[in-house]
């Protein structure tokens, strides 16, 4: 019922609006078309001028409403490099912005159709041509100066001291692997993938390095100020690991690895107070379309102090162990002969 | 076909075939109307195809729209028009996002690309040349039903079973190559993929006619210097398509390939829902590289006819030149050439080298030095100007509005730094959406406000058509320009339900607002189509020739053109069509001669 009122108010209103719009070209014709034409020119100057003087409050009125909204100050190294860049840019085109906007609207409502004026033949002038060649073109050169220079520190080679995780994307969630004592990640094959048989990533187990490689989902443990690598992959399509809070995102694709790293600079108990929200996260997006979960591919990122960071990871079994549990030296030693056959079944 | 002979002895024997008109050659209602060889039909075509496409397009935007701003209620009306779809009156992820793919791969192509340059280059370019009709009417008639077949695929897509495709209009594999992705990855992608080959080869029917018109049909005087800057635009357009749409072949012709046949051009190392897949040594990147090559000049095969169409509607209701027509002229040939150039912005963290990017960086914000020029130049054109606010020229004052502010957000975008921040946020759909959709349709607007007169003889109504502006137009800001702040709190594009975030769950309120919006708006645009349709019938009829008292040659033509255009000889050109003011005369159609104390310009 509801529907039907509105679907009958917007008729209603739609063909009133028609018998306006109607009534007004036979009373334009009437009273003589060049005369009417003359009056709604005047209108509509002064619409264009009351839309810039609106529109420019509008402007700040918005930036009041949500500044507030936005991400506060960046939570890594590189974010920092990439906000001093976007304020940057800000600063820059807004002059343009507001210059470029007064001025288009202000001519159409100062020059628009007066009996008493003639349109001036101006059809071209080199000096102007240069001067709006020249200063965009330098203007830009230092953005393009400054942004390539931020783009390789932020792109560049990570530390020696990093630490390295790997970020698996698949529909719809974050796997991760941490390399262990040895630091190194160990190999794996996507046709190792056995998530029945304990071996989600597709470890290689006969490669020694897998043997103390840890394996978690959906929650990432970063500890705060030493830099991370991240090795990002996907299992199935594309996905991509964006972290809005350090400001960096990068593509997960299947068959290509790609990485990306940052340091991050507040712990996640830092950010609860600073946000004053006891329920803050660092949260992973899904930030390329990778299907009809898409929206919802969330993982959380952990950053805490280093101590906080070994307790945890203390507390967690290589998926070597997980998966072949007779080579486990703290489990009872009579289950090795029964759980031989299982570990050949993995590696094939 | 008597018709085709005509066309072709009207055009090489004008001058014996002076006195034809009309009435001399009856057509039947299917080869005037339906199979039509006339350039102005074809465009007509392609306009009300265009138009029922936006349609379509424009209600799959308020069904996201109202998914996004309230996501906690049903609409049980739904339900009763969509099935299972909208289960319990609330959109499913898979019906969302087919709508957003649709949304988007029609507007792009099958609005913005034929239903834009299809229908004006097909209109504009024989008139204002000075031709009797394009190099080739029949290959332009195949154009438009090529596009509609292309049409007829797509739209059937939409009612299979388990649904169009829904991969996003890139449609990048793997997620598109593989049938167990989703439901919209079964047959709606395979529809999806065809209907863009038949639209491609519609595509470079057309494209290929205007060059070859362009270039070879001019009539006596038109030189290429004296067109006038819409035939331009249409010019470097159609290069654009020529050259790109083709990569974009071979990109779905490799995916078709990839999804039927086993190949593995883009599939490797895959494991999807526990089944691991045979492929090994394909790139999905690949695909990203040959789409884009098409997808960037696609942004200026969108925008250059709108520039184009602009340009001329400014100087006409301006009364004065176009300020810079050879700046204009360089600045469209440098972003034609710059369009080539800058593919990979779209993929600067696809694990591109980032040495690459940042070439791509530098090609990227070239770009802006063009643009800057032309609204420089549109801005003085203005300048001391006598202007007439008819709705064409408010449209073409909107354009440019909208070409500075989504043309400044492209310099956050295109600098890769900010971009590692902004890539795949709302900050990327507003910009996209400003710049490219909604001030390419405000071009198309004012191409049709100003051209319908010479498409259909009437005026279309001039109340409704400043109704229709003034909503658009503050319509198109409030939907747009807070959406940047969403994208600036790094929330993704495509999450059609943000409750589950910490991060992104702030703007509740605003996603409403943005919604009742774009409903308001697309109200407007269905009056917009009503005027359309009501004026070709019973508009006010146009009485002179030259209504808006401009110099360019499709105003030399009778109030209602025949097939041939001009009764009797083509003109001959002697000026260029920018001739307002000059010399105390308020304009001087390009037919009349230069007179001996004219000054010079």
């Amino acid at each position: 019922m509801q529907t039907f009122f509105i679907v009958a108010i917007l008729v209603l209103g739609f063909l009133i609006t028609f018998q306006i719009a109607k009534a007004s070209e036979y009373v334009a014709v009437l009273r003589g078309y060049e005369r009417a034409r003359k009056q709604t020119n005047k209108i509509n100057g002064f619409l264009l001028l009351a839309f810039l003087v609106l529109g420019l409050i509008g402007v700040f009125y918005c930036n009041e409403q949500l500044k507030g909204k936005i991400l506060g100050a960046p939570a890594s190294d590189h974010g920092v490099l990439v906000d001093r860049m976007l304020y940057v840019t800000l600063a820059i085109t807004m002059v343009v912005f507001f210059v470029t906007q007064i001025a288009l609207f202000w001519f159409s409502y100062k020059y628009q159709e007066s009996d008493k004026r003639k349109a001036y033949y101006f059809p071209h002038n080199n000096k102007l041509e240069l001067i709006w060649t020249v200063i965009p073109a330098i203007t830009l050169t230092i953005l393009v100066g400054f942004g390539i220079f931020y783009w390789f520190k932020i792109t560049g080679p990570a530390p020696k001291d990093a630490m390295v995780v790997e970020v698996v994307g698949k529909q719809f969630g974050w796997e991760f692997r941490y390399p262990g004592k040895d630091k190194i990640l160990g190999k794996k094959y996507f046709k190792n993938v056995n998530a029945a048989e304990n071996n989600p990533a597709g470890q290689i187990w006969e490669d020694p390095a897998n043997h103390d490689d840890v394996f978690v989902e959906q929650e990432m443990h970063l500890v705060v100020n030493k830099p991370v690598q991240l090795v990002i992959g996907a299992k199935d399509v594309i996905h991509d690991v964006g972290l809005a809070h350090f400001r960096m995102k990068m593509d997960a694709v299947p068959g290509t690895p790609t990485t990306m790293w940052f340091t991050p600079t507040k712990t996640t108990k830092q950010m609860k107070e600073e946000t004053g929200n006891p329920d803050f996260v660092y949260e992973i997006s899904c930030d390329q379309m990778c299907g009809k979960g898409h929206w919802s591919m969330r993982g959380t990122i952990i950053v805490e102090t280093q101590e906080e960071f070994d307790a945890w990871m203390a507390s967690k079994k290589p998926q070597y162990l997980v998966a072949n549990p007779t080579k486990d030296p703290s489990a009872p030693k009579d289950t090795a002969a029964a759980a031989a056959p299982v570990a050949a079944a993995v590696i094939r | 076909m008597s018709e085709t002979s005509t066309i072709h002895t009207g055009a090489v024997h004008a001058v014996h075939h002076g006195d034809h008109g009309h009435g001399h050659h009856e057509q039947s209602f299917i080869s005037k109307y339906i199979f039509s060889m006339d350039h102005k039909t074809i465009g007509k075509q392609f306009l009300i195809t265009g138009i029922v496409w936006a349609i379509v397009g424009g209600l799959f935007s308020v069904l996201f729209r109202l998914q996004l701003g309230f996501p906690d209620q049903t609409f049980p009306i739904l339900e009763t028009f969509f099935g299972h779809w909208a289960k319990g009156g609330q959109i499913q992820p898979e019906f969302y996002y087919g709508l957003v793919t649709i949304h988007g791969t029609v507007l792009v192509f099958f609005v913005l690309t034929a239903g834009l340059s299809g229908t004006f280059a097909n209109l504009l370019i024989p008139l204002q040349i000075g031709a009797r009709d394009m190099a080739s009417p029949f290959m332009n008639m195949l154009s438009y039903w090529f596009f509609f077949l292309a049409s007829v695929v797509m739209m059937s897509s939409i009612f299979v079973h388990t649904g169009p495709a829904s991969g996003g209009w890139t449609m990048y594999p793997p997620l598109s190559a593989l049938r167990q992705a989703g439901d919209g990855q079964k047959i709606g992608t395979d529809l999806w993929l065809i209907a863009m080959a038949l639209f491609i080869v519609s595509s470079l029917l057309g494209g290929l006619n205007y060059i070859s018109t362009i270039l070879n049909m001019r009539t006596k005087g038109m030189s290429m210097t004296r067109l006038p800057l819409p035939i331009w635009a249409m010019f470097f357009t159609a290069v654009l398509g020529v050259l790109s749409f083709p990569v974009l072949l071979s990109g779905a012709i490799l995916l078709i390939f990839d999804r039927n046949l086993g190949t593995s051009f883009y599939l490797s190392d895959i494991v999807i829902n526990g089944e691991i897949l045979p492929n090994e040594g394909g790139s999905a990147i690949l695909y990203q590289h040959l789409f884009w090559f098409l997808g960037h000049p696609e942004v200026y095969i969108i925008l250059l006819p709108a520039m184009g169409m602009v340009s001329e509607i400014l100087s006409v209701n301006a009364r004065k030149p176009i300020f810079g027509y050879m700046a204009m002229l360089g600045s469209m040939f440098a972003i034609a050439i710059l369009a080539f150039l800058v593919w990979a912005h779209h993929m600067f963290v696809t694990g591109l080298n980032p040495f690459l990017g940042s070439v791509f960086v530098l090609l990227t914000l070239l770009i802006a030095v063009p643009s800057a020029i032309k609204v420089f130049n549109w801005l003085t054109t203005l300048w001391r100007g006598n202007i007439r606010f008819t709705p064409a020229a408010l449209f073409a004052i909107g354009f440019v509005s909208l070409f500075i502010s989504g043309g400044l957000t492209g310099i956050f975008l295109g600098n890769s730094t900010i971009d590692i921040h902004l890539h795949d946020t709302m900050f990327v759909v507003a910009h996209f959406h400003i710049v490219m959709g909604v001030a390419s349709f405000f071009g198309m607007f004012a191409g049709v406000y100003h051209w319908f007169p010479k498409m259909f003889g009437r005026y279309m109504n001039n109340t409704l058509g400043y109704i229709h502006f003034w909503v658009t137009m503050a319509g198109a800001y409030l939907i747009f320009w807070p959406m940047h702040y969403q994208g600036l709190a790094g929330m993704p594009r495509r999450y059609l339900d943000k409750r589950g975030w910490v991060s992104f769950n702030q703007f509740t309120d605003l996603d409403k607002m943005i919604t009742v919006v774009s409903i308001i708006v697309f109200a407007v645009q269905l009056m917009f189509v009503f005027n359309f349709f009501y004026s070709i019938y019973k508009g006010r009829r146009v009485m002179t020739q030259n209504p808006w008292g401009a110099n360019s040659l499709e105003w030399t033509t009778p109030i209602n053109p025949g097939h041939g255009n001009w009764e009797g000889e083509i003109p001959e050109v002697h000026r260029w069509p920018y001739d307002y003011g000059k010399d105390g005369r308020e304009f001087i159609p390009q037919t009349e001669p230069v007179g001996a104390n004219e000054s010079k310009h």
